[in-house]
């Protein structure tokens, strides 16, 4: 049993069934992000674990105890949201302040939290202000105050991110995992932004159309995803797709497919196993990242094959240059050193790391795990 | 040509103008002058306006007809000037409009941050209240004070200008509320604040706007209303019916200058609210009217 228990959560607005069987369990000081395109049950989720929210079927627990038709403010979390939602008649203080008030707690056992909140975020000389007076990033501080102040089992966090600008919101990402790895509290973190998951969780659960599509670390999130909505939602730009066939050459399993020209090209799979999937048809995934130049590439690596392809456009973004080119009939975009010597419409040799291929079947979209 | 077509502009703007000025000018004049008309002969012992000066400013000025309307003018048989009604209106203004804002407030907070099943149906048939003109429910309304025993009285008078009054000032409150944030509720959930302490301590503070809507809106309606007044009023008739009782005597000399006296009195409060609270009358309205 974990610290928070999600088993078998389902919730149902009439008809329409908006998630389906969620089973996670959080340990203590975990950060689990859930992540996924909107609408696909994440924020109900969290609403469910605050008790905004009823839930259909299934249990919740928190430290053990049930907390299913338990009261929000009884459950011992602490929530921080997507508009900060601070009081705006209060001052910033009153603000942090209001739920220990609410609880009870005399004056000066919530002045002494409040001064020790305000130093760990720095916003000591802003407590007499009011919300209206503060920027976006001092809103922020101030909501992940409200919710540290009150010591809680459980942080709950609605996409606390998405109402900065983008520079502020690298800052905050790093200013929550720095507070994470001080406090080790438990933390469940909503967002749309894969990022944001990768980089603040220790694990990710992947959602699409009410179902955990997978839950796992972020390497596993990211180099062996479960099935196609989760290899292509998470990375940016998205994992490569391409219709290939399975072909068995000298014993060994190959991805047959198309170069530019149309000409049918293969790459040796490293898993054995694909052997088994001999004549038929699968889907071949491939972050850009794994086809590089062949100076480039991963030395690491046990099975780099080389493609001699033309390439389509080239995007130098300063710090890697993107290089797009035609396989199978589909745009395949390498992620590639900044200085790599590439021209379009000129023929170059790719080096595709076959390590870090995956393949789906196209009819389930699950990965063929070989 | 381009200097001749910049100064025909000028002069054409400068011409538009004055005619604006001067229509606005001229329209001011008119609204004023029944107030004029009042206020100076209100002013005038009685003989000056039966002399046919309704216009002209007082010759002797005297305030007697004010103290003769505020204290000793005949209202139907009793010589007891407005004073009374006066007091009866206050009486029945005040916890009217606290009572119907307060509830209107609550109804408001309900329907938005506390939806419930059929919730708009709830607030249509409210609104539906707006429409249901004063005449219809005079019986019905007379049948249920009779039964709660509140016939001819002054608390009568209240509930009877809360029930009508409900239903603007939940639209008030209800429209204002849809544009607050449902986070904040939430967030005060979470920190622990029931039903009233949210609402007290979170939306009350920001409604100022809204308020000042719903306090003028129905304190001038309520101050206002003589129909209502005149059949459940009883013995404690309010202002609106009493100066009724002045002007429209039939027995002994019209006395104008009380009568002018009198009817300002009347309208004095409404007055006074507007000009304390008219500013942000515009703005709540705005703000109530364009979201939700």
């Amino acid at each position: 049993m974990g610290f928070l228990d999600i088993r078998n959560v389902t919730k149902a607005y009439g008809n329409v069934q908006v998630l389906h069987e969620v089973d996670i369990e959080v340990e203590e000081g975990e950060f689990l992000v859930l992540v996924g395109p909107s609408g696909c049950g994440k924020s109900t989720l969290l609403n469910m674990i605050a008790g905004l929210e009823s839930i259909t079927s299934g249990d919740i627990a928190i430290r053990g105890r049930p907390m299913n038709g338990v009261h929000p403010s009884k459950r011992n979390i602490a929530m921080v949201f997507q508009s900060y939602a601070l009081y705006p008649n209060m001052t910033v203080a009153q603000n942090i302040t209001f739920g220990l008030e609410m609880h009870g707690v005399p004056k000066s056992e919530r002045d002494k939290a409040l001064a020790e909140v305000a130093k760990l975020l720095q916003i000591d000389h802003l407590l007499a202000r009011k919300p209206g007076q503060l920027s976006g990033g001092q809103r922020q501080r101030v909501a992940m105050g409200r919710a540290l102040v009150r010591n809680p089992d459980v942080f709950l966090f609605d996409e606390p991110l998405s109402n900065l600008d983008a520079k502020l919101r690298v800052d905050m990402r790093t200013e929550i995992k720095k507070l994470h790895q001080k406090l080790k509290t438990t933390i469940v973190y909503v967002t749309h932004d894969q990022i944001e998951a990768m980089t603040l969780s220790t694990r990710i659960a992947v959602m699409f159309k009410g179902y955990v599509q997978q839950l796992g670390t972020p390497k596993e999130i990211y180099d062996q995803p479960a099935n196609l909505f989760v290899a292509t939602f998470m990375g940016s730009p998205a994992m490569n797709i391409l219709p290939a066939t399975v072909v068995t050459e000298n014993g060994a399993a190959h991805a047959e497919i198309t170069d530019a020209e149309g000409a049918p090209r293969r790459l040796r799979f490293s898993q054995q196993a694909m052997a088994q999937w001999a004549g038929r048809k699968v889907l071949l995934g491939i972050r850009p990242e794994a086809i590089t130049d062949p100076e480039g590439a991963d030395r690491k690596s046990g099975n780099i094959q080389q493609l001699r392809n033309r390439v389509t456009v080239t995007e130098p973004a300063g710090s890697d240059t993107f290089v797009t080119m035609t396989l199978s009939g589909k745009d395949v975009i390498a992620r590639m050193r900044a200085d790599a010597n590439v021209v379009p419409a000129q023929v170059f040799d790719f080096a595709i790391n076959m390590d870090k291929a995956v393949a789906f079947d196209p009819e389930t979209e699950a990965r063929i795990l070989a | 040509m381009s200097a001749a077509s910049q100064e025909t502009a000028v002069s054409t703007g400068r011409v538009t103008r004055t005619f604006i000025y001067l229509v606005l000018l001229l329209f001011a004049l008119y609204y004023l002058l029944p107030l004029y008309v009042m206020v100076v002969n209100s002013v005038k012992p009685l003989p000056e306006i039966t002399g046919g000066n309704m216009m002209s400013l007082p010759q002797t000025f005297t305030l007697e007809p004010w103290l003769s309307a505020w204290s000793t003018a005949q209202i139907g048989v009793e010589p007891t000037g407005l004073k009374p009604y006066f007091i009866n209106s206050i009486l029945m203004v005040v916890p009217a409009v606290a009572i119907s804002t307060v509830l209107g407030a609550l109804n408001g907070y309900v329907l938005t941050k506390w939806r419930f099943k059929y919730d708009g149906i709830v607030f249509g048939l409210l609104l539906f209240s707006c429409f249901i003109p004063f005449q219809i429910v005079l019986i019905p309304m007379a049948v249920v004070l009779g039964k709660l025993g509140l016939a001819g009285s002054v608390p009568g008078l209240v509930l009877v200008h809360v029930v009508y009054g409900l239903g603007f000032t939940t639209l008030y409150y209800r429209n204002y509320y849809a544009a607050f944030p449902t986070e904040l509720v939430r967030a005060a959930m979470i920190d622990g604040a029931g039903f009233f302490r949210i609402f007290w301590r979170i939306l009350l503070p920001v409604s100022g706007p809204i308020t000042v809507v719903s306090v003028i809106w129905q304190f001038t309606n309520i101050w206002n209303d003589f129909l209502f007044g005149v059949s459940f009023g009883g013995t404690r008739q309010p202002m609106t019916v009493a100066l009724n009782n002045l002007v429209q005597s039939s027995t002994g000399v019209k006395e104008y200058n009380v009568h002018f006296a009198g009817a300002i009195l009347a309208a004095l409060p409404t007055l006074l609210v507007y000009i304390v609270a008219g500013r942000y009358f515009v703005r709540g309205l705005m703000a109530g009217s364009v979201k939700g």
